[in-house]
């Protein structure tokens, strides 16, 4: 149940010590998360599985840095990240995450290559290289075709792809993916997870994600499945499981 | 960083204009206030400028360092109650006067609507009684033939010097100089005509008129010896001082005033009235001004307003922005870039609008008006300001969301 299954000399990428989340409505308090313990190292792909309201994308908000957890701590490549400022925490997403919402989320004012190239724009990058960048991603997804459309101009599986484009467009270290297929046929979802295995494997990126697909999940490398807001295994995922 | 700023800068230029576009409607109303209060600024600083300009230039006209003695009494509460109502002032003065050292010359002046005849024409002006130093006096040359001359004056000779309004409506196009017309049944010769003046800052057309001796007047015409009034030009600005006290002491002595009796008379500094006309007339601005000033605040509040919508509307794209790496800073300066726009935006219509009611003003009404660059400068940073100082609440609003609450608004 545990994972710190070894220890290190070097810190690894990601360590989550006892991590809580309780949401408060009004009076009623919702404890999202329970004492969660959590070693990423750098390099890892790894599935997130669970069922719906288990905690899942609590826990990938915190893993990246969009939420504060309200127990316990979140060490990033060893430095602690729990109580950092919101605008160290801007940073830290800005350079080292790359996010694939739930949801598409892409600015419906903005045209595409804008959409893809926004992390750019906030880390300072110049007009030209940015859009040069965007549009390396966006060929990598295979929508450099729609770089001057706008979201609602494209289909919902290609506006998740274009939000996969955006996250892994400033070559962060950390690709975070909540249900990066839920909009897409298998035959889509599988060119969007080779894509991931490839970024994971060439680029040697780290990969979370978040999935309730199996087949999709047995893409990573090891398999975490959270329950009630509780992580309650954590398998190494044979490679003959993968289709 | 220097190209951080430029480019973040840039691409929220272009995104608050399309926002702008996007709502078009909305955005024309919410800076309907500005556009108001920019346009009534301007408008109204045309008005007071020109009519800054006309009391200058009417100053200028009535001649240089000019004083004007007129017959009354100031025990009258200092009130002067009706032009020539005292007979106190004779032809006599004017000539005494013109012996003083800070005076370079004076006019007697006598001045009464009569009807002019020309052949069947017959045209009611004003007639003035004059010296031969009026065209100095007034700084009023004559365009075509001669005024009268000294000796004319004495020998108070039927001659008329016409303006050119008057000339106008007499003649028509025939040439005025050597024709003869009746002033009161008196034939006078016309022996020249007044340069073209035009209208004075009270309406008044001043080349309506016909100028004849000022001793002829009173002999011929109005049947006395005392005169309206005694325009004075005197030496230089520094010497209309010296000469108000000189005339001063030289008619009370003129006309046996006992030390403790006030005068019968008024030594007026035109150029002194015309100043005091002035700043009142720009007090007069500065107030328009401000009340116009004012809507402008009110056109912040509706900027405000919109902006408190537009950040509620926008929560998900702030969340989108702030999960991407947006820091607080980047987003009140996107909001922030967007207010200003806005309401520069209203700067630059109103200003328009200004300008477009002060000529329209112009071209309407007799009132003269003048638009400087500077109230459209001073406009356009303060709706700036404007901008700034209500887009701030709400861009400080937007900046201090949280990016999974935000992400989460539908
Ligand atoms: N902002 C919030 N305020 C209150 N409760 C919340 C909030 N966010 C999540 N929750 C609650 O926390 C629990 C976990 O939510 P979470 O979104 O992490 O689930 P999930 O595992 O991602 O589910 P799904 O598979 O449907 O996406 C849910 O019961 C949810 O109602
Ligand atoms: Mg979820």
């Amino acid at each position: 149940m545990n994972t710190d299954r070894d220890i290190r000399i070097s810190a690894p990428l990601i360590r989550l010590e006892n991590i809580g989340m309780i949401y408060k409505i009004g009076d009623i308090s919702y404890e999202a998360l329970k004492g969660i313990n959590l070693i990423v190292e750098n390099g890892e792909f790894v599935s997130v599985m669970g069922a719906s309201g288990s905690g899942k994308s609590t826990l990938m908000n915190i893993l990246g840095c969009l939420d504060r957890p309200t127990a316990g701590k979140y060490f990033l490549e060893g430095r602690d990240v729990s109580n950092l400022t919101s605008d160290e925490l801007a940073e830290i997403r800005n350079k080292k995450i790359g996010f694939v919402f739930q949801g598409f989320n892409l600015i419906q004012r903005l045209s595409i290559v804008e959409n893809v190239g926004l992390p750019l724009y906030y880390s300072g990058m110049h007009s030209k290289e940015a859009t040069e960048m965007a549009m390396d991603a966006l060929k990598l997804v295979d929508l450099a075709d729609t770089e001057n459309k706008f979201p609602n101009q494209i289909s919902g599986g290609e506006q998740q792809r274009v939000a996969i484009a955006r996250a892994v467009v400033n070559n962060a270290p950390i690709i975070m993916a909540d249900e990066p297929t839920g909009n897409l046929d298998s035959v889509r979802g599988a060119d969007v997870m080779r894509f991931f295995k490839k970024i994971n494997e060439e680029r040697g990126a780290t990969i979370i994600l978040v999935s309730h697909d199996k087949n999709i999940a047995n893409y990573g490398k090891r398999l975490i499945t959270v329950k009630d807001g509780a992580i309650i295994s954590s398998t190494v995922i044979e490679t003959k499981n993968v289709v | 960083m220097l190209k951080r700023v430029k480019f973040a800068f840039f691409l929220d230029l272009k995104s608050a204009y399309k926002t702008l576009l996007r709502n078009k409607i909305r955005s024309l109303l919410t800076i309907l206030g500005i556009i108001i209060g920019v346009g009534s600024v301007i408008a109204t600083v045309s008005i007071g400028q020109g009519a800054s300009e006309a009391i200058q230039s009417t100053i200028n006209s009535m001649g240089s360092n000019m004083l004007i003695i007129l017959p009354g009494s100031s025990s009258l509460g200092g009130v002067h109650t009706g032009f020539g109502i005292l007979p106190t002032l004779t032809l006599d003065d004017a000539y005494a006067i013109r012996k003083l050292p800070a005076v370079k010359t004076d006019s007697g002046n006598l001045g009464m609507a009569q009807q002019v005849i020309w052949r069947g024409n017959n045209w009611s002006t004003l007639i003035m009684g004059a010296s031969s130093t009026f065209p100095e006096i007034r700084d009023w040359p004559v365009a075509k033939g001669t005024f009268f001359d000294h000796q004319q004056v004495v020998s108070a000779a039927n001659v008329a010097v016409i303006g050119n309004t008057a000339a106008t409506e007499l003649f028509g196009l025939i040439n005025p100089i050597g024709h003869i017309i009746l002033i009161h049944n008196v034939p006078f010769t016309v022996i020249g005509i007044l340069s073209v003046k035009g209208f004075n800052a009270f309406g008044q057309d001043q080349d309506d008129t016909v100028v004849i001796p000022i001793t002829t007047m009173l002999e011929k015409i109005a049947g006395t010896t005392w005169v309206h009034a005694i325009a004075v030009s005197a030496k230089s600005k520094e010497d209309t001082v010296i000469a108000q006290s000189e005339i001063t002491a030289l008619l009370r002595q003129r006309h046996h005033i006992p030390l403790h009796k006030p005068n019968d008379f008024f030594v007026r500094n035109l150029t002194e009235i015309a100043q005091a006309a002035n700043s009142s007339a720009n007090t007069f601005t500065i107030l328009l001004a401000s009340i116009a000033a004012v809507s402008l605040l009110v056109g912040g509040i509706g900027i405000m307003n919109i902006m408190l919508v537009s950040v509620t509307e926008r929560t998900k794209e702030i969340g989108i922005r702030l999960a991407v790496g947006a820091k607080k800073k980047d987003i009140l300066k996107q909001f922030l870039i967007e207010s200003s726009v806005l309401s520069l935006f209203g700067g630059i219509l109103g200003i328009a609008a200004g300008i477009g009611i002060s000529n329209s003003i112009s071209a309407f009404s007799p009132l003269k008006t003048i638009v400087t660059t500077e109230p459209i400068i001073i406009s356009l940073v303060f709706s700036l300001c404007v901008g700034i100082f209500f887009g701030f609440y709400p861009a400080f609003k937007a900046s201090r969301m949280n990016p999974v609450e935000a992400l989460r608004y539908e």
